[in-house]
């Protein structure tokens, strides 16, 4: 059953250096907070898995706490690049940082594979890419039909963080609007967290409501504005004019740190 | 991409837009990414086809944004969507078995088979620059029916070899750009359609490898007042 705990006590009882850790949340419900505080806590070498990097992992692979990053698409929406993310990449810079990249497809399935605890998960892709030579999936023959197929590896993070809507006292969640991979994600992982809006004495069904029971979650914590500048659908809204900001701000590795520092590291959220 | 055309009061990059809403007149449902594209569908929307289902990879169908978003992900996709689904279900019940009909995708090079590179330029493990990546292309470009790629038209995009194949083109139906269209004719990209003022020499300039060119040449129609009102009105939103 979960336990509903402070932000600090349960990014300090989940995650730990050298893990790998899975900050899910598609555009919508990114958990922000929950990867701030990771970073204040001054987490290292960690493996991060995330479908979109977006921001967040700009920011994180930015200060050096990432060894490695397993990734689908790796741009700001609408925006452009990700410019720590980038310089990561092509100079090295904070440190080196190992890629395993997939199509969003075969993420996806990943995790669903990690979720129903099987070893991969076939789909149709890859076949003809230049991905195939880059990343780890296989080749596998249909045993009914011989049609030759894409597996890919389950994803079995060691620990899940996700945000969400609304939790009640003994830890369900409920999350609505764009679903993601969030539910995929807390099923696939050894431990997890979600961080919620609101505690609620009562869960009302919502339409397209996805309900992710306590008694799968390790710690639920109180983080109301935790996915900004992502959002919350209903409570709060995407912050497109950050998301352009942070073009200009990670743009420089110094203007990058002073920020980092004045709103992420030295005090509280962003 | 916003150079005026010469004599024209609109823009390549409005034509670009325009004739790639035509191309969604008649269409059942079309994925969309961000930018241009989703511009685009919105457009085909409000002239041509007011019941064309918007996809979006986040998750959101059928949705009908009132103003062009930012990212594939904006709340009001998911307010005024049919259906919200998670990313597993929009892969594995939507786009892979082919219930989009149609895809619009851009990237950053483009071969003469409609292949696409969206993940590096130069070498994969020493990039000379690193591109966002695969994202949902592969598997949209093998089940969508036919695959629209929207690019900018210049060397740089369209060329001999790509550093990356990200995305197979074999369902690429047209490549519009904004100097004219290309279809592929026995699988070889071929000029068919010029925007107005454009020639084929300037095409050809513009193309990295040795062009097939149709026999018979189309030109673009002029937008139309009614296009590019609704263009302008659209994106001022």
């Amino acid at each position: 059953m979960a336990e509903l705990v402070s932000l600090q006590e349960a990014v300090a009882a989940v995650v730990k250096d050298g893990d790998s850790v899975a900050l899910e949340g598609f555009t919508h419900l990114i958990p922000f907070a929950a990867g701030h505080e990771l970073l204040r806590q001054g987490r290292r070498e960690l493996e991060l898995i995330r479908m979109t990097p977006d921001l967040l992992y700009d920011q994180m692979i930015g200060v050096g706490a990432a060894r490695k990053l397993v990734f689908s698409y790796g741009g700001n929406p609408g925006v452009g690049s990700l410019h720590r993310f980038r310089d990561a990449i092509e100079h090295g810079w904070p440190g080196p940082l190992e890629v395993e990249e997939h199509s969003h497809a075969g993420m996806a399935n990943r995790y669903v594979a990690g979720a129903s605890k099987l070893p991969f998960m076939v789909m149709r892709g890859y076949s003809g890419t230049d991905l195939v030579a880059h990343t780890n999936v296989r080749q596998i023959a249909c045993p009914f039909t011989g049609e030759l197929l894409t597996a890919v590896p389950a994803l079995n993070p060691d620990v899940a963080i996700v945000h969400a809507q609304e939790a009640d006292r003994d830890g369900n969640v409920q999350l609505w609007g764009i679903p993601g991979v969030q539910k995929e994600a807390v099923l696939a992982a050894d431990r997890s967290l979600v961080t919620v809006e609101r505690i609620v004495e009562r869960l009302e069904p919502r339409p397209g409501g996805v309900v992710i029971p306590g008694w799968v979650i390790d710690y639920v914590a109180h983080a109301p504005g935790g996915s900004q500048p992502s959002y919350a659908l209903g409570i709060t809204e995407r912050d497109n004019d950050f998301y352009r900001e942070w073009d200009v701000i990670s743009r420089d590795r110094e203007q990058f740190q002073v920020w980092m520092q004045a709103h992420v590291l030295g005090g509280e959220g962003a | 991409m916003s150079a005026v055309a010469p004599d024209s009061g609109y823009t390549t990059g409005e034509l670009q837009t325009i004739v790639a809403a035509r191309s969604l007149a008649g269409k059942r449902s079309c994925f969309i990414g961000v930018g241009r594209p989703s511009t685009a569908a919105l457009l085909a929307r409000i002239v041509h086809n007011p019941k064309l289902v918007l996809v979006y990879e986040s998750g959101t169908i059928g949705a009908k944004p009132h103003r062009v978003p930012l990212s594939i992900g904006d709340g009001e996709l998911a307010q005024t969507a049919d259906l919200v689904v998670s990313v597993p279900e929009m892969f594995n019940y939507w786009i892979g078995p082919g219930q989009v009909q149609v895809a619009f995708l851009g990237a950053a090079q483009v071969d003469r088979h409609a292949n696409l590179n969206s993940t590096v330029i130069g070498d994969y493990d020493h990039p000379r620059t690193r591109l966002p990546g695969a994202g949902g292309a592969p598997e949209i470009a093998t089940g969508c029916a036919e695959v629209v790629v929207i690019a900018p038209h210049g060397r740089r995009t369209f060329v001999e070899r790509l550093d990356f194949m990200t995305t197979r083109g074999e369902r690429t139906t047209l490549v519009i750009t904004d100097l004219g269209v290309l279809e592929p004719r026995d699988g070889e990209l071929t000029l068919t359609t010029l925007h107005p003022g454009v020639t084929v020499e300037q095409v050809q300039e513009a193309t990295g490898w040795d062009l097939r060119v149709a026999d018979q040449i189309a030109v673009s129609p002029q937008p139309s007042e009614r296009e590019l009102a609704a263009l302008r009105e659209l994106v001022n939103r």
